[in-house]
């Protein structure tokens, strides 16, 4: 015990001492997720290769805790110097001073715009951006192949179409005698990624709006909102292809081989990278009547800390423009299984030829990012819409306006602080 | 200290010299108690204290606090989904303990006279109390899971019963919860029940036995008035329990949590998503104040109606 306390403090001393022979140490924070450590650890030892005056020291939280200590440790004045950061978390983040905008002279808003997908806008605020993303997410929808074949469909030939979708979805569900579904069509849920689907895909496919477009006032409770809405609740409501909430999650329905489809993002292709008993596909979202797609994109940026100056800040700008470089990207993209933030790296033809990134990738050409203001709590605004139309049985029409007064009251109150 | 002045410690020591043994004696013992007294104040009262300032600010973590009078207790008392949670967190409390201790009592009572595998009856009881709240949590919620997951409804369907809902069901969820929550705490009720019943002298049901009273007359006349200490700390310590309730709660709504519509959110858990989900920290402190206001009440109620039967 002893020992080891001695051990530790002549490391300390040591790494101390090197420190400050070897000028600069960053820190670098992020949450923990498996792949995404790895990945980092990896970029981290390859940048400070490069550089070898710089070290970074990687630190991580749980996802739940994140934020709180983010906020915390600007409270205690002990902030990272690279940070990374939900776009949705923009808002707060810049409100509260805890990153700092990306100098212009070193990443050129020109060089920005024309390189990263047009997604990255969510990162701009008046003339400034805030960070810049190594990878980004869409949606599409995954498909179990065994239970297309078994219910007599084409396994290489996914639907394309919302109608295609609601047949297929048709075919493939299971009942018992009594009539309870055994196995879902399509596994859905407003508390997983339907509600991205909702809101950026199908309220645009059916010629509505979610948002205005400084995203301060709910534009979906009109003709096309309520359409694209009944549409959805449908598939539970009349058609009864699927349950809310069956097997809990839409996720673990899909893995266990109990549903046929199931919309979700590229970060669940490492979950479902194991799955041995079926084979399973995936496609992009479904169009509309005149082919028209949209999808949801969202992604974690990185962020300079509002405390870095000075050789610090020279050194998080190096770092930032390392982990955002194409190189970084493809370290990224094979690690995790994130898709690159710059067109040129993510849209080559391998990856577009590639069957699983492929519809991914598509999607993000179509895709647009929600401006959250409270995710979860504009989340639960659609969970609660759901819950009323599928337990209570309330009109879609109804359900929608009183969404639509719940999300407009928390946007509210967030822009009047 | 002792190269400024060299004096010091022989100045210290006629100091001490002229205290009694009785005011050294009570010295040491302040000496001692202040590590804890301070502990607790700094990390219990202080806080509790910062907590009734904060209700009235709007802190969100990030910006400065300011004052803004009693606006966040206006929106909470006009908020319906605070008079929603109001009402759950009293349905916990007004069901749950009551429930709780009537079949403790019951179990512990049979229990006591039972000598056929007692220890290991006993340990069956009060396993669920050892386990994790968030791993019970998660198994019952499979158990309410509808057919063909759910073993429940798998159940009721052998017995060609209809299928319930229950956690997508804004009725049946609270009371499903509530279920697990109950059976979670038995083992530790059930455990205080035995050892109250086992404290009360047996020469008084001999005598009893005697004068000829029946089993009925014993119980109500000598096992529950000896037995109200024990009663007493139960119901106090429950309804703190039922009304704190928190884990059960979101373990098993996950997805949703206090859902579905709201219908099973104890007043904890509204705190907690205030909080740290959308870090409204002045809002959350004046839900906290009222959590803790409702707490002492009742039980300061509790200890004065049960102190009133004396």
């Amino acid at each position: 015990m002893k020992k080891a306390k001695l051990a530790g403090l002549a490391a300390g001393i040591s790494f101390m001492a090197l420190g400050s022979a070897q000028a600069v140490e960053i820190e670098y924070w992020q949450y923990v997720f498996d792949t995404r450590v790895q990945a980092m650890d990896q970029l981290i030892a390859n940048f400070e290769a490069a550089n070898p005056d710089i070290t970074v020291k990687h630190v991580t939280f749980p996802y739940a805790d994140y934020q709180t200590r983010v906020v915390a440790a600007k409270v205690a004045g002990q902030g990272p110097d690279v940070v990374q950061l939900f776009y949705g978390w923009l808002d707060n983040f810049v409100a509260g001073q805890l990153i700092q905008p990306l100098d212009p002279a070193v990443f050129p808003h020109e060089e920005i715009e024309s390189e990263f997908f047009p997604i990255v806008s969510a990162m701009k605020r008046g003339e400034d951006y805030y960070g810049l993303p190594t990878a980004v997410r869409s949606l599409a929808l995954f498909y179990n192949k065994a239970l297309f074949e078994e219910a007599g469909l084409d396994p290489d030939n996914p639907p394309q179409t919302l109608d295609e979708l609601l047949a297929a979805a048709e075919a493939t569900v299971k009942r018992d005698g009594a009539g309870n579904i055994t196995s879902v069509g399509i596994a859905m849920g407003m508390a997983a990624q339907d509600h991205h689907w909702w809101r950026e895909g199908l309220i645009r496919q059916f010629g509505g709006q979610p948002y205005s477009d400084d995203g301060r006032t709910v534009t979906y409770n009109d003709e096309a909102g309520i359409a694209a809405t009944t549409w959805q609740a449908d598939l539970y409501r009349t058609h009864i292809v699927t349950q809310i909430a069956f097997m809990d999650e839409p996720q673990a329905a899909f893995r266990a081989g109990m549903a046929a489809m199931s919309i979700d993002g590229t970060f669940r292709l490492g979950a479902f990278d194991s799955i041995e008993s079926f084979e399973w596909g995936v496609t992009e979202l479904p169009a509309n009547d005149e082919g028209m797609r949209s999808n949801y994109a969202s992604y974690f940026a990185n962020a300079i800390g509002a405390g870095a100056s000075g050789e610090e800040l020279a050194a998080a700008e190096k770092f930032l423009a390392y982990v955002s470089s194409p190189e970084a990207m493809e370290i990224w993209l094979a690690v995790v299984g994130e898709l690159p933030a710059r067109q040129e790296v993510a849209l080559t033809e391998e990856n577009l030829a590639d069957p699983i990134y492929g519809p991914f990738l598509k999607g993000l050409e179509y895709a647009h990012t929600t401006q959250f203001v409270d995710e979860a709590a504009q989340r639960q605004v659609a969970i609660d819409m759901e819950a009323r139309m599928s337990i209570q049985g309330q009109e879609p029409a109804a359900a929608l306006a009183e969404a639509a007064a719940q999300e407009q009251a928390i946007l509210d109150a967030f822009y009047s602080r | 200290m002792s190269s400024v002045t060299g004096t010091g410690p022989a100045v210290e020591a006629r100091l001490w010299d002229r205290f009694t043994i009785r005011q050294k004696r009570v010295m040491w013992a302040w000496a001692f108690l202040a590590v804890p007294i301070v502990f607790y104040v700094g990390i219990r009262f202080y806080p509790t204290f910062q907590a009734f300032w904060l209700s009235f600010t709007n802190w969100d973590l990030l910006r400065p606090a300011q004052f803004i009078g009693i606006a966040n207790y206006q929106r909470m008392f006009a908020d319906p989904q605070f008079w929603q949670v109001f009402r759950n967190t009293f349905a916990y409390l007004i069901i749950g303990a009551p429930v709780s201790l009537v079949i403790s009592f019951v179990v512990a009572y049979y229990l006591d006279r039972v000598r056929f595998m007692h220890g290991f009856i006993r340990a069956l009881y009060f396993l669920p109390f050892l386990t994790t709240a968030a791993a019970m949590a998660w198994v019952w919620r499979w158990f309410y899971q509808p057919v063909p997951i759910g073993m429940i409804n798998g159940l009721l369907a052998n017995f060609g019963l209809p299928s319930q809902p229950f956690l997508r069901s804004t009725e049946q969820a609270l009371p499903a919860i509530m279920v697990t929550a109950i059976w979670a705490g038995l083992g530790f009720q059930i455990i205080i029940f035995i050892a109250g019943l086992r404290a009360i002298p047996s020469t008084f049901y001999e005598a009893a036995r005697i004068d000829g009273l029946g089993d009925w007359a014993i119980l109500r006349k000598i096992t529950l008035p000896l037995l109200k200490p024990t009663t007493v700390f139960l119901v106090v310590f429950s309804s703190i329990g039922f009304l704190r309730i928190f884990d059960q709660v979101y373990n098993m709504t996950t997805n949703d949590p206090g859902g579905p519509l709201n219908s099973t959110k104890p007043l904890v858990l509204m705190i907690y998503q205030t909080a740290f989900s959308s870090y409204q920290m002045g809002y959350a402190a004046a839900q906290t104040v009222v959590l803790f206001t409702i707490l002492l009440v009742v039980s300061l109620m509790q200890l004065w109606v049960l102190r009133e039967q004396k």
